[in-house]
């Protein structure tokens, strides 16, 4: 993983976005569920260190799209994925990945806070703990901080580490799912609609800690917010009807639209 | 129409429009007499509950206290061994005729002539015959104690013991009645001198199988049906757990999982006579296991708890929320560490309750037992699972069928104890399940 400063992402970010390597790129990807068809060839690429913003309305194949990037799309029966996905160039789907390493390497905060009902501390060690990230109980330990504090939590459960997880409010359960994500050093985090169950206070604060991960990660989110996509990302792509009908930079899609279904899903005139 | 207004403000009050008649009060109505079927059902089957409660009870308590006589008895060399060939022929040590030892001894007491032969028979109908037994075991276990006077305590017989527990209407004509007047009164002048008194009946707890109800005890069904338990839950849990984590969590969703699927049903609803006919077939015939063996118990229950339990946990493993699977899985947990670490653990509660309510289930049955050999009278405490051995529930459904009186309230006495192990088995169904319980 290219490892950068926040300084020099910053000035990757002044520049042209083409110049920034593409970590994952779907190329012709099409979904079905069983006889259903989800996804239409879609093209879409997600770069390194940018929060790439998934938009549309309900059904468009968003969430869909997203699950194919770690494959938990494989989970559901009679789901079939076609085309390609690849992952620094390796595609996901060859019969030699193996998936259970490419979710240690492309991790998930899904749309309901979904902490185990373990404690604080069980909840963030397990990733680590599996993938056998930690040699002590001390790197271990070390491990769990960090990740609690890069998810903005360590302050406000440091003293509770060994409370249960789903005891914490709303929107500290989603910060400690997204601890949870970052303590395997992933490379890639997808986040499916990570703020739709949370109030405007925790959303402010979910959306900070995406602006602040993209310095080591590459994200990939899903959300019905436009503003939020404004907000948080600096590449929007637009689904609709299982297709992908833009792929942009965040101000140039929320400024002046390629197409016309973007313009008019971005005024609200269908969703 | 005058407007009404609000004496604070000054303000204009709204006027209510006419009512409308949606129907409240039918609601309110209908909710009652739902209310009251729900109650009258409770309380039908609350007095049903009380009425089994109250005729077992009533009927078996007196199970749990026994008549015994403590009397000191000479163990007289005369009756023993009249002959002195004891070093030489250990047989006559076997063959001695100890009651007599126990009558004389209480012909003593009641002041009995030694030749009033009629007398004497009726003294012998105070006791058990067990005593022979008792006795016997006593001389041939340390043969010094003949010709010394030991107190020794011995059950009452079957007669006086219902009598003494006021189970036989005395009122009735003495030749239709099973004790006679005359033992009537040396009961009570031996419960005068305190060699006759109840005790705690510890026998009905250890003895085993005897057709003299008096001496008649659990001791085998308990130990049996403790085997059938160890047998049922060594077998049925990992096998039933693993059938069902691999059906649920593993197995791809097609027919021949369906047809899986509807056949464990099917299978819970087989009755249970059936596996008996299974296990006789399979398992005595086929594999030459031994008849009446615990062994073979076990593994017929152990067949007919067998989609209980999978049926349990399937539904508690279906329980746990997606949620949950899909965070670990998102981690990058195989699908063997998501079941075990996390969905496994959330659906033990279920999985446990569903596990004991199959034993109790097991614990509880007869049929197949039957059919196997497990009715059997054995007098012995079986020593391993493959020894001949009985079960409480067939224990009881032996002793339902004896004719003596004094059977009736061993068989409500054994009913007692198998519903207080059925009880003790909820409860601690109930407890795991408090236990073990997690939110999410």
């Amino acid at each position: 993983m290219n490892i950068m400063t926040e300084a020099a992402t910053e000035e990757l970010l002044e520049k042209k976005m083409n110049a920034v390597p593409l970590k994952m790129v779907g190329k012709d990807v099409s979904v079905f569920y069983g006889d259903k068809r989800a996804l239409y060839d879609v093209n879409l690429n997600v770069r390194e260190n940018t929060v790439t913003a998934l938009i549309g309305p309900s059904g468009c194949g968003k969430s869909t799209f997203l699950r194919t990037l770690n494959r938990m799309n494989d989970t559901i029966d009679g789901c079939r994925v076609t085309g390609m996905i690849t992952l620094d160039g390796e595609d996901v789907y060859d019969p030699s990945i193996d998936v259970v390493e490419l979710r240690a390497r492309v991790g998930m905060v899904f749309q309901k806070p979904n902490p185990f009902p373990k404690s604080i501390y069980e909840n963030v060690a397990y990733g680590p703990r599996i993938h056998g990230l930690a040699k002590s109980k001390a790197e271990l330990d070390q491990v769990v901080e960090q990740s609690l504090q890069k998810a903005g939590l360590w302050n406000e459960v440091k003293d509770r580490l060994q409370e249960g997880g789903t005891g914490l409010s709303g929107g500290q359960q989603q910060r400690l799912c997204i601890a949870r994500a970052v303590a395997v050093s992933p490379e890639v985090i997808l986040m499916d609609e990570p703020c739709s169950a949370l109030d405007p206070i925790a959303t402010a604060k979910v959306e900070e800690l995406i602006h602040e991960l993209r310095t080591n990660f590459t994200i990939v989110i899903v959300t019905h917010s436009m503003q939020q996509a404004a907000r948080v990302s600096q590449r929007t792509a637009m689904f609709h009807l299982g297709n992908l009908v833009e792929e942009n930079d965040t101000d140039k899609m929320f400024t002046n639209p390629d197409d016309q279904r973007t313009q008019d899903y971005i005024m609200g005139r269908f969703g | 129409m005058t407007e009404i207004v609000s004496q604070a403000s000054g303000q204009i009050i709204s006027t209510a429009p006419v009512r409308r008649d949606i129907g409240i009060r039918r609601r309110y109505a209908a909710e009652r007499r739902f209310r009251f079927y729900g109650l009258a059902a409770i309380a039908f089957g609350l007095v049903f509950l009380f009425l089994l409660l109250w005729s077992v009870v009533g009927k078996g308590y007196t199970a749990f206290w026994q008549t015994e006589l403590t009397l000191p008895i000479t163990f007289s060399q005369e009756v023993i061994d009249p002959d002195n060939k004891r070093e030489t022929d250990p047989k006559v040590l076997q063959a001695a005729n100890y009651p007599v030892l126990v009558r004389n001894a209480l012909a003593e007491k009641l002041g009995v002539a030694a030749n009033d032969r009629t007398a004497l028979r009726q003294v012998s109908g105070l006791f058990s015959d067990s005593a022979r037994v008792k006795l016997r075991d006593m001389v041939m276990s340390d043969p010094s104690i003949i010709g010394k006077t030991l107190p020794v305590t011995i059950l009452a017989s079957a007669n006086i013991d219902s009598a003494f527990k006021g189970q036989f209407d005395m009122t009735v004509d003495e030749s239709s009645r099973r004790v006679s007047d005359r033992q009537v009164a040396w009961m009570d002048q031996l419960v005068e001198e305190g060699v006759l008194a109840s005790g705690f009946n510890t026998g009905l707890f250890v003895n085993g199988n005897s057709s003299r109800p008096e001496a008649a005890g659990l001791g085998v069904a308990l130990v049996g049906s403790l085997y059938l338990m160890g047998i049922v839950l060594v077998l049925s849990l990992p096998i039933g757990v693993a059938a069902s984590i691999y059906l649920e969590e593993f197995a791809p969703k097609n027919r021949l999982t369906d047809l899986i699927e509807v056949n464990i049903n099917n299978l819970a609803a087989v009755p249970s006579i059936v596996y008996g006919l299974l296990g006789l077939a399979v398992f005595i015939n086929f594999a030459g296991l031994p008849r009446s063996a615990p062994l073979v118990g076990g593994l017929v229950l152990t067949l007919m708890t067998l989609p209980t339990i999978i049926i349990a946990t399937r539904a508690a493993l279906r329980a746990v929320p997606p949620s949950i699977r899909a965070a670990a899985l998102g981690l990058g947990a195989s699908k063997m560490q998501t079941t075990f670490h996390h969905v496994l653990p959330l659906a033990m509660p279920g999985i446990l309750t569903g596990t004991i309510i199959g034993l109790a289930h097991a614990l509880g049955e007869t049929a197949p037992l039957l059919l196997i050999g497990m009715v059997a009278f054995v007098a012995n405490i079986p020593a391993t699972p493959l020894d001949p051995s009985t079960a409480l529930p067939v224990q009881i459904y032996m002793w339902a069928n004896e004719a003596e009186r004094a059977f009736v309230e061993r068989t409500s006495g054994a009913i007692i104890v198998l519903l207080v192990f059925l009880i003790i088995m909820n409860l601690g169904a109930i407890l795991l399940r408090r236990r073990f319980e997690r939110r999410w």
